[in-house]
């Protein structure tokens, strides 16, 4: 087993006597691409502060290559300098771009020579060489984020902190800044920790992300992971699964089982036993709708009236009716051959192995 | 109202002929005040730097009773010196009673409050997200701090400007622990009082005018800088 780059021992903050962040362990492996996502006031950026040292947790232990920098000066200085961090709404000093570029090359003592090659270099990279001169508070907003990006990216750090790196900026600047950050991951061996709260672009560019709610992490894993398999109600509702039902199992065949919701039964596949409660998962993607019953492989097929429908994008998301409600995402052209409309009689249809079945906790 | 005509005209004829009585009482001025001024600040940046960026008790009183001796008055200071100075003080046995070195501690213990204070506003004026910056990239507590008085530059000059306004105005301290010994410890502003009060009006309005040209270039460059 390799050791982790950075590792958090039960890692707290506490600002005015209020707990944001409680009891997190997270390790960060080099070289990875780790992405923390959840809504925003969740932690995130005070769980990045805690990492690039920037503050020191209330409780807990953190470790960077091995080495307890929890609160020893010297060695977070020593750890600091290896790491840099693009805060979420980035500053300029009121200097020339260059000059904010060399800032902490200046403060590792680096010579002129190196620091002119690693200033253009970084430059290059954020795409920002024709602006070397400018005084940097003259930018616009994806412009500062670029050249903080260029600034962090100087020093050649081991660890790149960012946080919603692009959280206030119009689509151009994002897809701008997402072209950068993905030149960074792919050319560069450098570990790279994000936080945002857009789960896609969570999972565009990470290996593996982390869900962080109210100050706890839920859960860490693979973007397909947590995408396909949340363990926690909060993270399926946040990673985008629409239909949470509630409900017990009540009859197992081999892995096939039975859950009663609320008086409908649906079949779906876990190891769970008979009488646990459970929440059942279903993607609206995965629910196929049609006028008639028609004969399938799936094993749940409900009937029920369409109680709303409302288009989103090329898409039309449609909320069935049939003893629980159910929401069924399809096309806007599906939509118009089935001449969709509230009130409509339609058949639901999902195989057992749409349903992702996890158990309650409270 | 003649009287006051005539004098005045001398005093530019005194200021335009260069005379030397009064180009020398100018010169002194500005050498002590200048004297104080520096080593007001490089007391007052360092020190306000490290209120500033440290949390502790009684944080906010310390300023609060800083922001107070902004109006400290001249003669309290000049008192203070007096007593630590003289003769029969504490130290008496150094012998600068009367002396400009005394001139230059008193306006240093007059003016540090000022720019103590007006450093420590500016500081509180940068953005926390340039220390947090700094930091982030590697600055060390000194490197920090420095990085942000620079970003303070501007609200820091103009508080070091009103520390040395401050010194090279003021006349009770001067008068105290300088004593207006002509061609030592005169200033400008006990030159003023004395003159006057010898019914010489000519000299008098030659470095009243002075002064005043003195006060208005630092307000012009107090303009400029608190413009940028």
């Amino acid at each position: 087993m390799t050791m982790a780059l950075i590792e958090t021992v039960n890692i707290g903050q506490k600002y005015a006597g209020q707990y944001i962040l409680k009891d997190v362990n997270l390790n960060i492996n080099r070289g990875e691409v780790f992405a923390l996502i959840g809504p925003t006031g969740a932690g995130k950026t005070t769980l990045l502060r805690l990492l690039d040292l920037l503050e020191v947790p209330a409780s807990g232990s953190v470790y960077f290559d091995g080495m307890d920098v929890t609160d020893n000066k010297s060695l977070r200085l020593q750890a600091r300098r290896r790491m840099s961090f693009v805060l979420q709404k980035p500053v300029v000093f009121n200097m020339s771009v260059y000059n904010n570029v060399a800032c902490g090359l200046r403060w590792r003592r680096e010579k002129e020579a190196t620091i002119r090659q690693r200033v253009s270099r970084a430059l290059e990279l954020a795409d920002m060489a024709e602006y070397i001169n400018r005084n940097a508070r003259t930018l616009s907003g994806g412009e500062t984020q670029r050249v903080a990006i260029a600034r962090a990216l100087a020093v050649a750090p081991e660890v790149l902190f960012l946080d919603e790196p692009t959280a206030n900026l119009d689509p151009i600047s994002t897809s701008k800044i997402e072209e950068v950050l993905a030149h960074i991951i792919g050319d560069q061996k450098t570990t790279v920790v994000m936080a945002t709260h857009n789960m896609s672009q969570g999972q565009r560019l990470a290996d593996r992300i982390g869900v962080i709610m109210n100050g706890e992490i839920l859960q860490t894993g693979s973007p397909g992971d947590i995408f396909s398999t949340p363990q926690k109600k909060e993270v399926a509702e946040f990673v985008g699964v629409d239909n949470i039902l509630s409900g017990v199992i009540v009859n197992r065949d081999n892995e096939l089982v039975t859950i009663d919701i609320g008086g409908n039964l649906i079949q779906a596949i876990s190891d769970y036993p008979i009488g646990e409660e459970v929440h059942a998962l279903i993607r609206p993607e995965d629910i196929t709708l049609a006028p008639r019953k028609d004969a399938s492989s799936a094993r749940n097929t409900f009937e029920g009236r369409i109680a709303r429908i409302f288009p989103v994008g090329a898409l039309v998301r449609v909320e069935v009716a049939c003893g629980f409600p159910l929401l069924a995402v399809v096309t806007k052209r599906s939509a118009e051959d089935l001449s969709l409309a509230v009130n409509k009689r339609v058949y639901a249809t999902f195989k057992a192995t749409a349903v992702h079945i996890i158990k309650r906790w409270n | 109202m003649t009287e006051l005509w005539e004098g005045l005209v001398t005093a530019v004829k005194l200021i335009i002929s260069l005379d030397p009585e009064v180009m020398e009482i100018a010169g002194r001025s500005l050498a002590i005040s200048a004297t104080s001024s520096t080593i007001a600040a490089l007391i007052c940046l360092p020190l306000g730097a490290v209120i500033h960026s440290n949390k502790f008790p009684g944080k906010r009183t310390l300023i609060n009773i800083v922001q107070t001796l902004f109006s400290l008055p001249t003669v309290a200071v000049g008192l203070f010196v007096f007593v630590l100075f003289s003769r029969a003080g504490p130290i008496g046995g150094l012998d600068i009673m009367f002396t400009p070195v005394a001139m230059v501690i008193g306006q240093v213990i007059l003016i540090s409050p000022i720019m103590l204070g007006l450093t420590i506003s500016a500081l509180s004026g940068v953005d926390k997200a340039i220390a947090d910056t700094a930091i982030s990239l590697g600055a060390s507590g000194l490197q920090t701090a420095v990085i942000t008085l620079r970003e303070a530059r501007f609200a820091v000059l103009a508080g070091l400007i009103m520390g040395f306004g401050r010194a090279i105005s003021e006349v009770g301290l001067s008068l105290m622990v300088g004593g207006n010994i002509a061609g030592f410890t005169r200033t400008i502003t006990t030159a003023i009082s004395l003159e006057t009060s010898k019914g010489d009006l000519e000299l008098a309005l030659a470095l009243g005018i002075i002064l005043i040209v003195i006060a208005l270039v630092i307000n012009l460059v107090l303009n400029r800088v608190q413009q940028r």
